[in-house]
């Protein structure tokens, strides 16, 4: 039992290792504050060649590259619209996991929402046409009926 | 009757979907470059490490500029055609050796043949970054004023180089 734990925790640290392992040892030279902005960015931007990471993420040469980048830029001292803004002008919107609202965009940005007011929409309706054909009160001879099948069954299994 | 159309609309309208999304590459991401002015470089040539080569020594000719690497397997599938078409002489085509070691493209081109009328040698990719290169081999086509006109993602084929390549340098090279 002990050395499965000892094997579980293992394996444990050896994955948590490899996920870290993705982003680079970068040198700010204790600088938190470009620290904190290059860790922004590159969970902002997205690794062209495995097209669902971020750079951050990917291992990649060419999310190497990118993190590269921006770790140059920001330590010349570039704004983060800068990095981004050349990041879109080699790779396109593509590279940001926030496009910008642009009219090619606007169907990713409203699309969500137009769905789920179709859906609720849909809901509305059905629920309505489901309240107006609520049971009407049940006819007398239906009634009698019922009941008299309901007694025939009851005396059935007393006999 | 509405309540048998409605799904069949619904249906059809899903399989439109599905059938224009299984046409899409999702790998083909569509360039900004295009129509831009080419982002200038100057590196090494590869064949001769003192020598360099630059954008600006490129102007007023319609280029092809293919960006490669000995450690790309498509691109040797594209080779072939593109030594083909360097035989044939109608448009230059220059190399962009992309982060690769000098020695190991200079095997592959001895190899394979080299169409290439000069190969840059970009070893830490930063030309290839500002080219938005993003997977190897991409082919640029690029006006006498030095302006991207049209980019291909992945291996080029008989077909893209005659069917669009070849009529746009045609083109650009009368404008």
């Amino acid at each position: 039992m002990k050395k499965l734990t000892a094997f579980l925790l293992g394996l444990c640290l050896v994955t948590a290792t490899g996920a870290r392992a993705a982003i680079d040892l970068t040198d700010f030279g204790g600088n938190q504050e470009l620290e904190d902005r290059y860790h922004s960015l590159v969970t902002e931007l997205r690794c062209l060649v495995c097209q669902n990471q971020t750079i951050a993420d990917s291992n990649a040469d060419l999310a190497k590259d990118l993190r590269r980048e921006v770790r140059d830029m920001l330590v010349k001292g570039k704004s983060d619209e800068e990095i981004k803004d050349f990041m879109l002008e080699r790779y396109g919107d593509f590279v940001l996991y926030n496009p910008p609202v642009k009219t090619t965009t606007v169907p990713l940005w409203i699309g969500p929402f137009v769905l789920l007011a179709i859906g609720l929409v849909v809901v509305v309706v059905m629920v309505r046409r489901r309240g107006h054909q609520a049971q009407p009160a049940m006819k007398r001879e239906d009634a009698e009926r019922a009941r008299k099948l309901l007694d025939d069954a009851g005396r059935e299994q007393q006999s | 009757m509405l309540r048998y159309l409605l799904p069949l609309g619904i249906f059809l309208v899903l399989v439109i979907f599905f059938a224009v999304g299984l046409k899409l590459d999702p790998r083909e991401v569509p360039s900004p470059l295009i129509d831009k002015l080419a982002p200038a470089f100057e590196v090494a040539q590869l064949h001769e490490p003192d020598r360099r080569i630059s954008t600006e020594q490129l102007r007023g000719q319609v280029w092809l500029l293919n960006v490669w690497a000995s450690w790309c397997v498509a691109c040797r599938q594209e080779h072939p055609h593109l030594v083909a078409l360097a035989r044939q002489n109608l448009v230059p085509i220059y190399g962009l050796n992309y982060k690769d070691k000098r020695a190991d493209a200079l095997r592959w081109l001895q190899q394979f043949g080299d169409p290439y009328t000069v190969s840059a040698h970009d070893l830490d990719g930063r030309v290839g970054l500002n080219y938005g290169v993003y997977g190897v081999p991409e082919t640029f086509l690029i006006d006498k004023q030095g302006v991207i006109r049209y980019k291909h993602i992945g291996p080029v084929d008989p077909d893209v180089i005659n069917n669009t390549i070849m009529p746009m340098v045609r083109e650009l090279q009368q404008g």
